[in-house]
């Protein structure tokens, strides 16, 4: 995923900030505003486009899955190990529990995780990219030997390690695992692209006009780099969903949790390939990729607006 | 000279924060890992020596003693490879069962890592060059798919599908049980035999990172000057794509091996525990599973300082492949 922001992009234009400030007189919240033109340019692009209506109905189906599941996911009482059928679209697992309201239930799980842990990631990797942008010399040589290493020290097994440390196993210990596992790679990009920003007239203007160190590097420098932090964001959601499904079919989740990872975890632990239920194992693995497929996808859309080379003609 | 120097200070740097990582994560976790590590050990059924408390109280964190007498003990039990026993392999030493993990590892990840560069690579030049087109698009989409597959997900489905469905590979284990692994020749075509479903697997999803990288590349040197000049002055096609294109957008992507790197190496753990490959990515899982913490910190201090000596190799080739970097 990194692959997608490995180049630093041109900077885009500062004039971003101006036309907020001239639409701040109406009602509507600028933040709003905001997203909400952020939202209409990457849906001029094709395959964020695809992208957002697949996050779109994953979203729609965790929000609704209590109207649309035909079952409890965690009612114990169907036949167990039965195939797909009338009253079980999926089959039913080990434990006679149907799949296909446990597919849907897990939705939620994913995104939750997919979505904060990426949100937590994308903070820490702007705070420590920004300061170390900001500031050349003994501050900027710590914080980027600090993320380099982070680099370096390869996620998975160094999560793994985390959680099976951890004593109490919830949603959001994995949540933190993952992010604290995955913020270097954003923090390295919003680093270079920080000190090219440093020395720009707006910035030295601002600076001269007598503006705090915080209101400079996140009110001035900041709204600059949107279309990066979105995209670490979009990156760190991708595998935050992917680190969950593993760490969970690694049996290092909570159990009892109903989630696609847990789903693949009983699947694996019952043998539901030799016994012939592939669609436990199929099921789920599909969702997971599907969700990190659009995450990827919109990712393009927000990669083409600040780098105009691979923008689709 | 300057460039090999800095890279050396940087990495000596970097071996020691991750060896004194491993020594402050056990101990910075709640609760006590090293209880837990000896009651295991002592349900194992074997007597508890002085000497093994006091190797799992170094790696582990002793309840006693001084934080940097500790830190120092820790040091020079990893200079001598005592990493303790493990409660999951109680006849062998720590250091004896990761040793014999290794190599499989090594041969598995280096094997994958070479062949996905240079298929991800020509995938990213073709996709690149005919960018726009519906060749770029079925390539950008197959990549983006694969690259979004759990790695575990694709090597079950694989697994079943050609393993256990049409019988073409073993189903599990990384040679033919009651075989003792050698170096001859036809151990080795049968250990490879068994390696094709794990390589595979792990090299279909770490292939996206290489097409990415070298599409982005291909298409920034595009937009350069000397290429509009190379295309005025009347090159073929091909020598403009490959000679003054490709060649150009390939430095930047080596510089990434590091991180598609690590990428394989976390990869390998999830694949190799669904194959139950005889590698450090399921013994790491076995350790896991079994709340083994001597093994799991020597694990993942092995992982580490494998990934660090590799990239330090392609950080220094490097400069052979961009001889502007030494001056």
């Amino acid at each position: 995923m990194s692959m997608l922001t490995a180049v630093p992009p041109p900077t885009e234009a500062p004039g971003t900030r101006a036309e907020i400030t001239i639409s701040h007189g109406r009602s509507v919240p600028v933040p709003l505003l905001f997203l909400g033109r952020a939202f209409r340019t990457l849906w001029s692009n094709g395959k964020a486009r695809i992208g957002l209506c697949i996050v779109g109905l994953f979203i729609l189906v965790a929000i609704i899955a209590p109207l649309i599941a035909p079952h409890s996911p965690t009612a114990t009482t169907f036949t167990p190990y039965s195939s797909p059928n009338g009253t079980n679209l999926f089959g039913t697992t080990g434990n006679g529990q149907d799949v296909f309201s446990q597919m849907l239930y897990g939705a939620r799980v994913s995104l939750l995780v997919g979505l904060s842990a990426g949100l937590l990631a994308t903070f820490v990797a702007v705070t420590i990219g920004l300061i170390a942008g900001y500031r050349p010399g003994p501050v900027d040589e710590v914080l980027s030997f600090i993320t380099n290493l982070a680099l370096v020290i390869p996620a998975i097994p160094l999560m793994i390690i985390l959680a099976a440390y951890l004593p109490n196993r919830s949603v959001w210990t994995i949540v933190f695992v993952v992010a604290f596992t995955s913020w270097a790679t954003g923090a390295r990009v919003m680093r270079s692209q920080a000190s090219t920003l440093r020395s720009r007239e707006f910035v030295t203007s601002a600076v001269f006009s007598g503006e705090r160190l915080g209101r400079v590097v996140f009110r001035e420098i900041l709204p600059n780099m949107t279309s990066l932090v979105a995209s670490s964001f979009f990156s760190a959601a991708t595998a935050a969903v992917m680190a969950e499904a593993s760490l969970e079919f690694l049996g290092l989740g909570n159990p009892n949790t109903v989630s696609w990872g847990t789903i693949l975890y009983y699947a694996q632990q019952q043998n539901a390939l030799l016994t012939g239920q592939w669609v436990l194992v199929f099921a789920p693995g599909l969702a997971i990729a599907m969700l990190a497929v659009s995450f990827t996808l919109i990712n393009f859309g927000v990669d083409a607006l600040s780098n105009p080379r691979l923008r689709e003609k | 000279m300057r460039y090999v120097l800095r890279k050396v200070a940087l990495f000596v740097l970097t071996v020691w924060a991750a060896v004194t990582l491993n020594f402050a994560l056990p101990r910075l976790m709640p609760g006590s890992p090293v209880d837990a590590a000896l009651s295991k050990l002592a349900a194992t059924g074997q007597q508890i020596t002085n000497a093994q408390r006091k190797a799992i109280e170094i790696q582990l964190g002793a309840p006693h003693g001084s934080l940097l007498g500790q830190y120092w003990d820790y040091l020079k039990n990893i200079a001598q490879l005592k990493f303790g026993r493990s409660y999951s392999f109680p006849t062998e030493t720590v250091a004896h069962t990761i040793g014999k993990a290794l190599p499989w590892t090594l041969v598995l990840v280096g094997a994958t890592t070479i062949f996905a560069f240079i298929v991800g690579t020509v995938l990213g030049v073709y996709a690149g060059w005919r960018r726009g087109t519906r060749a770029d698009s079925s390539v950008t989409i197959g990549a983006t798919f694969f690259a979004g597959v759990p790695p575990f997900w694709l090597g079950l489905l694989l697994l079943y599908a050609l393993a256990y469905k049409l019988n073409w590979f073993a189903i599990k284990g990384g040679y033919t049980p009651g075989l003792t692994p050698n170096l001859s020749l036809s151990f080795l075509s049968d250990a490879a035999q068994h390696s094709v479903l794990p390589a595979l697997t792990l090299a279909i999803t770490t292939l996206s990172g290489w097409v990415f990288g070298m599409r982005n590349n291909m298409i920034n040197v595009l937009g350069e000057d000397y290429i509009t000049f190379a295309e005025a002055n009347g090159l073929r096609t091909r020598t403009i794509a490959l000679l003054y294109t490709a060649r150009n957008a390939l430095l930047p992507n080596v510089t990434s091996f590091g991180l598609s790197l690590g990428a394989v190496v976390g990869g390998s753990v999830l694949v190799e525990s669904v194959f139950s490959y005889p590698g450090l990515g399921n013994l790491l899982y076995i350790a896991v599973t079994n709340h083994d913490f001597p093994l799991m910190q020597a694990l993942l201090l092995v992982i580490c300082l494998s990934m660090l000596v590799a990239i330090f190799i392609v950080d220094l080739l490097y400069a052979r492949l961009d001889p502007r970097v030494l001056r």
